[in-house]
């Protein structure tokens, strides 16, 4: 679980560090080639593989955990549980489940087309110009919406996720963990916000 | 004090229980919880009626028999505090007090408010010791154990084996027990010698007797009465990858001719 | 009569166990296995006992009413665990450990019980340490130790003020492993409620499922009482509402005889009774007077808040008293010296039943922090209970029951008069006398159930290689299970008004006014008929809703009370007869004209062991005459 996580929140800085290049003013250029090189980069694939394996045994274990867990109380209590928990830490799974869909929604729209699954948008110019793509679903506010408070989720997620995978791999150190904690607070609000420029600045300055 | 208390009532570990109400009236605020549960008990008896039943010993928080959730809280709304030790002048005059058991599948009730924590006991079992005979011990002081573990340890071994951890926990998950014992022994050296087999067994025979997975929620933490942090679990996981990681194969030294 | 043989061997003390040891009988591995053991109790001395009973290879059974072996109340000890291993160099010996045993017990002990139990406490620290167990060390990474009471010396080894759970909780690791191994089986929730005798030898016991209900029979060679103590008789004490009489006391009625039932301790410093349902007094560590100062008003029923009440118009009793010692008078000269101004009617408080404990000027001199530093676990404690905040204002302490040196008689094998029952830790009565000092009933619960108990009842299993396994068909079984079943049956069918904690807490305060700190004989007579009335009616108002067959703690109460009515007159019956005071025993007749304790060693130099003589008839007591060839008899005084 705490690996896999580790590997997906890798992979979003990553994932920000290039669509962040939309930003960058000169009408998706920089943006293309990154997408060129990654898209022809054999090693890239691969890892788009290993990637889809991190997706799955994430999902996988999360559902199985909440399961389990579920089990273990048969009978749950008539008042519920009102002790304090670490914040965010009681939904994992429920904002699990929003990335999820939210994840859905954002293949159909990019990497099933690109696999030939899903029929390319009318103005598309090339099947791989997500440039033009970002342009036309951002400029959308219905969905530019979904994008934003998908990602206030993944934020909340984040928030929980960095420091209970140091915590579930045993690396802790009253030393170094509340730096982590720290860390991994500025890492959720980096990863929410950095994404969200993206549809924002297509709504009101592109 | 007047009191409103909402209390689950369940003949014994087959019948399906449910709540039942019970007005108090004239509870003194310097009277413990279960005080003012022996004050109502003895108003039922003398009606007639069944007592409450509940596990209690010492009544001074050290030997971890009570174990009530109440309010949403085990161990009630004081942190680092049992049952036993919680006094009525927390409440407030009037108020309504919902009393549950401890619930897991693997604390099931026997009665009322009394649970099962044997599996607590085959957890230990499993390896809850340093392997040392009788009489097999060296002088107490030739071994050096560096102040800061040794401090660290007895932190751990604060542990009072109540539960409250179990029902903290929204997954009731067990972890903070067991990791407390692992953690005594991981961080003296007298427990290094079997640390390895030790996580090993414990957490297996945690994951048999049917408690949750730890999430990082932290809740037993926060509800543990003896204030039993959560760095243990930490030092338990790490000490459980360590295990994973090096195990040995056995029989593999021996070179063949 | 049965003579009072204590086995005690010849030649010089510091050799005794040892060469008595290097003599005792031994059985083999191959035959151990075929012999059974029956441990009842799992404190301390029981777990002790057991695991290390199983690492020989028997076969045992531990037996404890609560749900796991870890709950047994020596889990509440909280000061420490005395050793003579002179890790200070403050020229601390065996020796001068068994001394001060001796000294402090009045000597009303025996002296080769407790040079063993002083002999053997080093290695009780060195296997707690192997086993992990916390303690308390140095920067150094060595053992730490500081002093207690009553000795002049630093050999207390603690772990913080939980010394009583880390040692539990070492015990307890010990039995889980023996557990796991298979050579002892663990019978959690269960009451023993009788022993059973086959031709002169215990055999086995009979208990009561708590869960349901169902009497069962359980067969052994021996078997190992490891129960506690009584203090639960005054009702309302320091241990735990569970510690009950029940099993020493089925002992007794079978023949094993009770010695020195009165020896109970009283200790000064507990929290005092807040309201009327209380049911249990906390302890606050002795330590306290170390800084605190014990005071009343000098104005008789003054209702003042204690922090308007003027210096010169407080009275500093304990310092008026006792100049040479002051707040630091031994355990039961403070707790007799708090009763006698509340009885005279200068106690504060709703009840008039405390005195205060004032750490105004130590804070004053020190500083908060330096308090906070030393006894700010006690102080959150006290504040959690009372609600008070004792750096604002003086604490109310009041002394309660605490610890039972007496105890079931035993013989240097540490076996009772019955064949094959062996008494270990507290519910024998052997190495405390009269008086017991802090930090050593950890070292003896360990030292008996580790070291001494498993060589002394191999010794007696010898002869029980060819005896094979005790069938638990026999007839004495029959009879025992039948005692038991009609008993509950007989308590069941009352069918009374009362409860059973409410005639507890009657018996309680008849015990704690006739036969507590101070005793006198017209009070002590008076007491055992009031006993005697009080379980009149309460075997014809007992109270027990539900049915005997399923988990009823009402009837659990009611059969720990029922004893308790016994043991009480038994308790007066020998404080009567002890016409002196010594330790804990004080008699009003007894005493110098400065009102401190008259020891009478010319009269009373014994054991005073009970024998049961029929339930209505009068115990007899045997008298077991103390030798003291290695310290010289003296008075203590305070002053």
């Amino acid at each position: 679980m705490a690996v896999a996580g580790l590997f997906l929140m890798l992979f979003l800085v990553f994932h920000l560090a290039t669509n962040l290049l939309m930003l960058a003013g000169d009408g998706g250029k920089a943006f293309a080639n990154a997408v060129r090189f990654l898209t022809e980069n054999p090693a890239v694939k691969a890892m788009e593989y290993i990637l889809f394996a991190g997706f799955l045994v994430h999902i996988a274990l999360g559902v199985i955990l909440q399961v389990h867990n579920y089990r273990s109380r048969p009978v749950r209590y008539h008042k519920r549980l009102q002790t304090e928990t670490s914040q965010f830490s009681r939904y994992m799974i429920h904002t699990g489940v929003i990335i999820l869909v939210f994840l859905v929604i954002h293949l159909l729209n990019f990497f099933f087309i690109r696999l030939g699954w899903v029929a390319l948008p009318d103005h598309a110019e090339s099947r791989h110009d997500f440039f033009s793509m970002a342009v036309v679903l951002f400029q959308n506010p219905w969905y530019s919406l979904i994008y934003i408070v998908s990602f206030v989720f993944l934020g909340f997620h984040l928030k929980h996720a960095f420091q209970s995978a140091f915590q579930s791999l045993g690396l802790n150190h009253t030393r170094y963990t509340p730096a982590i904690k720290v860390i991994g607070t500025i890492y959720a609000l980096a990863i929410s916000i950095g994404f969200s420029l993206i549809p924002l600045y297509f709504l009101f300055i592109y | 004090m007047d009191f409103k208390l909402k209390i689950w009532r369940q003949k014994n570990a087959q019948a399906k229980g449910s709540f039942r109400t019970y007005p108090v009236s004239d509870v003194s605020p310097e009277m413990s919880f279960l005080e003012m549960i022996d004050y109502l008990n003895k108003q039922i008896i003398e009606s007639g009626g069944e007592p409450i039943t509940f596990e209690q010993d010492c009544r001074e928080g050290i030997c971890g028999s009570c174990g009530l959730y109440i309010n949403g809280r085990p161990h009630g709304p004081m942190r680092r505090t049992t049952t036993c030790e919680l006094h009525m002048r927390e409440f407030s005059d009037g108020e309504t007090i919902v009393i549950e058991p401890w619930r897991s599948k693997a604390f099931p009730v026997i009665k009322d408010l009394v649970v099962d924590r044997s599996s607590f006991e085959r957890v230990m079992h499993a390896g809850g010791f340093i392997s040392v005979d009788t009489g097999s011990a060296a002088e107490a002081n030739s071994l050096p154990v560096s102040k800061h573990n040794s401090d660290k340890a007895f932190d751990a071994a604060a542990c009072i084996g109540c539960g409250a951890c179990v029902a903290a926990c929204k997954n009731s998950s067990a972890v903070l027990f067991a990791a407390a014992k692992i953690a005594q022994y991981a961080l003296i050296p007298q427990g290094k010698a079997e640390a390895k087999e030790r996580v090993d067994r414990m957490v297996k025979q945690m994951d048999t007797e049917g408690f949750g997975y730890c999430s990082n929620t932290y809740g037993c933490e926060f509800d543990c009465p003896k204030g039993i942090s959560v760095d243990f679990i930490a030092l338990m996981n790490r000490e459980f990858f360590s295990s994973k990681l090096c195990k040995q194969i056995p029989g593999k030294y021996t070179r063949k001719v | 009569m049965q003579k009072l043989d204590s086995k005690i061997p010849d030649g010089p003390l510091a050799d005794k166990w040892k060469n008595y040891k290097a003599g005792l009988r031994l059985v083999s591995p191959a035959n151990k296995k075929k012999i059974e053991i029956i441990v009842v109790g799992t404190g301390l001395a029981g777990s002790a006992a057991a695991s290390s009973l199983g690492e020989l290879g028997y076969k045992v059974k531990v037996f404890c009413f609560q749900d796991s072996p870890r709950r047994a109340h020596s889990v509440a000890a909280q000061g420490g665990i005395n050793a003579a291993k002179n890790y200070r160099n403050d020229n601390d010996s065996v020796y001068r450990l068994f001394h001060d045993m001796i000294k402090g017990g009045d000597y009303r002990a025996r002296e080769a019980n407790v040079y063993r139990a002083a002999e053997v406490s080093n290695d009780v620290i060195d296997h707690f340490t192997a086993l992990g167990v916390p303690f308390a060390r140095d920067y150094g990474g060595t053992l730490d130790t500081r002093s207690f009471g009553g000795v002049q010396v630093s050999r207390t080894f603690y772990a913080k003020g939980q010394t009583g759970q880390q040692c539990l909780l070492g015990t307890y690791s010990s039995l889980n492993r023996q557990i796991a191994k298979g050579t002892v089986k663990m019978y959690p929730r269960r009451d023993m409620l009788d022993i059973v005798i086959i031709d002169g030898k215990t055999r086995g016991i009979i208990t009561r499922n708590l869960l349901t209900g169902e009497i069962e029979r359980h067969s052994a060679h021996a078997v190992v009482l490891a129960t506690g103590g009584y203090g639960t008789v005054f009702y309302l004490s320091t241990l735990g509402l569970g510690s009950n009489a029940s099993a020493a006391w089925s002992a007794f009625k079978k023949g094993a005889f009770f010695a020195n039932p009165s020896f109970i301790q009283i200790h000064p410093t507990s929290i005092p009774v807040l309201n009327d349902y209380q049911c249990k007094l906390t302890l606050m560590s002795e330590s306290l007077r170390n800084d605190g100062r014990v005071w009343v008003p000098k104005q008789k029923g003054d209702k003042r808040h204690p922090v308007e009440i003027p210096e010169d118009e407080r009275d500093y009793y304990l310092e008026r008293r006792y100049p040479a010692f002051g707040n630091l008078v031994p355990r039961d000269v403070a707790s007799r010296a708090a009763k006698e101004r509340c009885d005279a009617g200068y106690g504060v408080g709703d009840t008039g039943l405390s005195v205060y404990l004032d750490f105004k000027d130590a804070i004053a001199k020190q500083g908060e922090d330096k308090i906070r530093d030393k006894y700010g676990n006690l102080f959150e404690m006290y504040e959690k209970i009372t609600g008070i905040n004792p750096y604002r204002q003086p604490m109310r302490i009041y002394p309660a029951g605490h610890y039972t040196m007496g105890g079931l008689w035993v013989d240097y094998n540490l076996m009772t008069t019955i064949p094959g029952l062996f008494a270990i830790g507290e519910s024998n009565f052997s190495d405390h006398g009269a008086n017991r000092l802090g930090a050593s009933s950890l070292m003896q619960c360990c030292g008996d159930g580790y070291f001494i108990l498993p060589n002394t009842i191999s010794d007696y299993l010898a002869d029980d290689i060819r005896t094979g396994k005790i069938p638990e068909e026999d007839k004495e079984f029959e009879k025992a299970e039948k005692n038991v079943s009609d008993r509950i049956k007989r308590i069941m069918s009352v069918k009374g008004k009362q409860t059973a904690s409410s005639f507890h807490k009657r018996l309680g305060k008849i015990m704690w006014d006739h036969c507590g700190m101070r005793r006198d004989a017209e009070g002590l007579k008076k007491g055992m008929e009031l006993l005697k009335e009080l379980e009149k009616e309460f075997w014809s108002d007992i109270c027990i809703p539900g049915s005997d067959r399923e988990l009823n703690q009402e009837l659990e109460k009611a059969l720990k009370v029922a004893d308790f009515f016994e043991v009480g007159r038994l308790m007066c019956e020998d404080a009567l007869q002890r016409e002196e005071s010594c330790g804990a025993h004080f008699r009003e007749e007894h005493q110098t004209e400065t009102g401190e304790a008259k020891r009478d060693d010319s009269k009373f130099a014994f054991v005073g062991a009970w024998e049961f003589q029929g339930q209505d008839a009068r115990p007899k007591l045997h008298r077991e005459e103390l030798e003291f060839k290695y310290v010289e008899l003296k008075e203590r005084s305070y002053k």
